[in-house]
């Protein structure tokens, strides 16, 4: 049986539909699942997105590019085969991408979790045959804790500083993840600050109806007026530059899945580590496959050996499929995936 | 034990040396001194009991977790820490408690530690029942290996020091003593006022030499100096107090008995005396490389064959205690004539002679005949200076010599442990033997965070097998590795053993067929093997 999605130079391509998911150049048509530059890439003619992320993604590949927008839940005909997007709860507008054709349903999960988050639509587990899962923290000692309890610690952890006199920086990829850690902050504390690459990006986050604390410019006047008392959420890249200097004494913390683990909170440095990721924990993996109610599944974007491996073992049908991207310098990591320098992944070869 | 746990995380959270004692002064005011004397007694790395093998732990939160030892190790490999990784793997704690410490440890620990296998895993998966994450990931640390926490032991000196208002020499001895993790030894360790009960073993801490960087010609006159060579032995003090002598290493461990004839010199000299020097394997008078010492290190007897094997001697330092009296306040200038009237009285102790040196460029002379010699290179000790406590910058410096060299192009590496763990930071490096390469070490540190990262992207994009968690590399990277000795090994296939290996540099600039080969490797080993 013909799959409806297959590995070509280009990235998943859909054969039936003639159009690609996620695809790594510039093509003909090109759906995305999210934002982040792992996923989406500048030079193709046409793109299709969640509705809830056009303005997110155009502010990434460029306003001029041509990019229509779809409901979730919304099917669209592409060359006899349905496409719908649905609710992938990773970032605001990111989307798993169901293809139909002929009675057979892929669905790809793009990047995904199950915690809930204010900024973006919950996940949605659609049925399916064939299911492609990312497996970014496809290891079982990665086991979320609940957010609130999250939040509270770092409204606590910044509360402290505010005794202190010590500014708080918390570290947090521009899109998404910011916006979320945003989102969680108690505003009775202090003055909420933003790198300038953030700003952008939180706006449009506004502007598509998301309701955010309000947060100005991290600007070298405001750290001479609100050092000590503010919050700034900064982009890692930040991490000891002489713009965060401005803000002395500080103290940093980093809001990401990796700091469920001591060595690579030990190695970014930082005071203090948050366990917040946008990405599904092994629990939440696990069950997304099980609720998909899939007889394949494809892994991809991560630990993708142990995933097959640990499901295959189980007696399911899984397959790897290869990701074209390497951490490269020249290129900033946006999201989780592509910042885990860290993770070896299982199979050695190559690195998300 | 919350508390306890709060104590490490906050200790393991910071690099700022302030915020660790801090954090320590904090711990100590609060914690109940049944409580606060295990914590004390951990922190300073003593055992708890012993050790549960990881293997066995690995295999028992397998089985609890219910997942494939093969996935374990997966994790392992991407923690670096078997102790977090096993206590990340475990099911969510069924129905967490908050003992105190000692509870948590004498009625739980040491019982456990101390019962059959069977009752041992019982107890095991009892215990995690109670347990959140950061606790068992503390508890693990706490019944497998070592205790190592991000503080030094001069930090806890510092903290329990100002936390008992008494002067850190005081406590820093106190410590080193043998003192028992109850309330009651706490409350010893940290009453008011000087040390009444002298406990016979004890010893003082040591100085320890700075490594000077700058020019020795900046250290001014010449003649303010004591010269000695830098011997490359065990250093240790020997103690001699109440008609009873004691061998006691730097790291705090009691080596008498591997030692046996220095324990004997020890018996000639009067009561009241402890001495400050090196244990060498030494032979037609010069020393042996280090690992001639290693054999007597690993046993706790000693057979008299390696009497005649490895002779061993004391080569005295200096002088700390003398008719029973502390004299380390005194001046290097008064303490050295005391050491020759110990050595008057008692013929066969050897001192460390003091080398003469009219200029500067003696010393450079010194420096350049030192690895002929045996030695490491040279010591400088200021002659007005106090005998400190610790590294005290000024008082004592080391100059070593260059070490050895060696290119070799790297052929495997795996993912390192703690800070390094999930990148590929342990390497195996080879050199050439014919149309082969062989592996001569591993090493793996030396490289800047950001050669380690560009390294690690290399070693992904180039893995040509995979062994376990070690991955086979094409042979192309050329590294100049340094050691500090070489000997022969049987237990390496290459025959060689290196002692403190390390990348000197990347060799970026030389190609393959430019690295040493075994031929230059056995040829280092003839000339200083330190068999004449």
């Amino acid at each position: 049986m013909d799959s409806l999605l297959v590995e070509s130079p280009g990235g998943l391509f859909c054969p039936a539909g003639d159009f690609y998911v996620d695809a790594w150049r510039g093509v003909e048509r090109n759906i995305v699942s999210h934002a982040h530059s792992d996923h989406a890439r500048r030079g193709s003619a046409h793109y299709l997105a969640a509705a809830d992320g056009v303005a997110i993604l155009k502010e990434r590949i460029g306003s001029d590019s041509n990019v229509t927008g779809v409901p979730y839940g919304e099917a669209v005909n592409l060359n006899g085969v349905h496409v719908s997007l649905h609710p992938a709860g990773h970032v605001r507008g990111s989307a798993q991408v169901r293809i139909e054709n002929r009675g057979r349903v892929l669905v790809f999960s793009g990047d995904y979790k199950r915690q809930p988050d204010p900024t973006c639509d919950s996940f949605e587990p659609v049925r399916c045959h064939e299911f492609i899962t990312e497996s970014t923290f496809g290891l079982p000692i990665y086991r979320w804790p609940d957010p609130t309890a999250v939040a509270a610690d770092i409204n606590a952890w910044w509360r402290r500083n505010v005794e202190l006199r010590r500014t708080s920086v918390i570290l947090a990829y521009t899109l998404g993840k910011a916006q979320r850690v945003l989102s969680m902050l108690d505003r009775d504390i202090g003055p909420i600050l933003l790198h300038g690459s953030m700003l952008r990006m939180t706006q449009v986050y506004r502007e598509t109806g998301c309701d955010l604390p309000p947060a100005e410019h991290a600007s070298p006047e405001r750290a001479k007026a609100e050092k000590g008392r503010a919050l700034v959420i900064a982009p890692p890249s930040a991490h000891g530059s002489t713009w965060m200097r401005k803000f002395l004494p500080i103290s940093v913390g980093s809001a990401s899945g990796w700091m469920a683990v001591r060595g690579h909170r030990r190695r970014r440095s930082v005071d203090r580590g948050f366990v917040l990721s946008d990405h599904a924990d092994w629990p939440d993996l696990l069950r997304t496959i099980t609720d998909t109610a899939a007889e394949r599944v494809g892994v991809t974007h991560g630990y993708t050996g142990v995933i097959t491996r640990f499901l295959r073992d189980r007696g399911a049908d899984a397959y790897a499929i290869n990701t074209r991207f390497v951490g490269d310098a020249d290129d900033p990591p946006e999201s989780e995936t592509l910042a885990s320098a860290g993770a070896v992944e299982a199979d050695g070869g190559t690195q998300e | 034990m919350r508390r306890f746990v709060n104590l490490f995380q906050s200790l393991d959270a910071t690099t700022r040396t302030s915020e660790k004692v801090e954090a320590l002064v904090d711990y100590f005011t609060q914690a109940p001194a049944r409580d606060a004397a295990w914590a004390a007694h951990v922190l300073a790395g003593r055992k708890v009991g012993k050790a549960i093998s990881s293997t066995r732990l690995r295999d028992l939160v397998a089985d609890v977790a219910q997942l494939p030892a093969w996935l374990v190790e997966e994790c392992y490999q991407a923690v670096g820490d078997l102790s977090e990784t096993l206590a990340l793997l475990l099911p969510p704690p069924a129905t967490p408690s908050d003992l105190p410490l000692h509870s948590v440890i004498e009625d739980f620990l040491l019982p456990l530690l101390a019962s059959a296998n069977q009752e041992q895993e019982r107890r095991l998966v009892a215990i995690w029942q109670s347990l959140d994450p950061q606790s068992r990931f503390v508890f693990h640390k706490l019944i497998s290996t070592h205790f190592r926490v991000g503080a030094a032991r001069t930090l806890l000196v510092r903290a329990l020091a100002q936390v008992a208002g008494i002067e850190q020499s005081v406590m820093e001895h106190r410590l080193s003593g043998s003192w028992k993790p109850t309330a009651a030894g706490f409350e010893m360790l940290m009453s008011a006022g000087d040390d009444l009960q002298v406990d016979a073993s004890r010893p003082y801490p040591f100085l320890l030499a700075s490594s000077l960087t700058a020019e020795p010609e900046s250290l001014g006159e010449i003649g303010d100096w004591q010269v000695e060579w830098k011997w490359d032995g065990v250093r240790a003090q020997l103690i001699r107090r109440q008609g009873r002598t004691f061998l006691v290493s730097r790291g705090q461990e009691h080596v008498g008995a591997a030692f046996p004839e220095i324990v004997q010199l020890g018996g000639t000299l009067p009561d009241g005396t402890v001495l400050d020097g090196e244990i060498l394997a030494f032979e037609n008078d010069r020393p042996l490389p280090f690992n001639a010492l290693q054999p007597r290190l690993n046993r706790k007897g000693v057979e008299p064959m390696l009497f005649t094997d490895v002779p061993v001697i004391f080569l005295v330092y200096d002088v700390m205690e003398a008719d029973g009296i502390d004299v380390r306040s005194k001046p290097l200038a008064e303490r050295r004539p005391l050491l020759h009237e110990l050595s008057r009285a008692c013929a066969d102790l050897r001192l460390s002679p003091v080398l003469e040196a009219d200029g500067w460029s003696d010393i450079a002379s010194l420096m350049s005949s030192a690895r002929d010699r045996g030695v490491e290179g040279l010591v400088l000790k200021r002659r007005t200076s106090r005998y400190e406590v610790g590294r005290p910058r000024g008082l004592w410096w080391k100059l070593k010599v260059e070490p050895y060299s060696l290119d070799c192009v790297l052929v495997a590496a795996q993912p390192g442990t703690g800070k390094r763990a999930g990148r590929f930071t342990d390497y195996t490096f080879a050199v050439r033997a014919g149309d082969e390469l062989v592996t001569i070490t591993k090493a793996y540190s030396g490289l800047t965070d950001d050669e380690i990262d560009e390294v690690d992207r290399w070693i992904r994009g180039h893995i040509v097998g995979r062994y376990g968690p070690v991955r086979a590399v094409t042979p192309e990277l050329v590294f100049e590795l340094g050691f500090e000795g070489i000997a022969a090994s049987e237990r390496h296939k290459c025959g060689i053993a290196l002692r403190f290996p390390r990348i000197l540099r990347w060799r970026k600039d030389k190609p393959l067929d430019e690295i040493d080969t075994l031929e230059n490797a056995r040829r280092l080993l003839q000339q200083h093997s330190g068999t004449p």
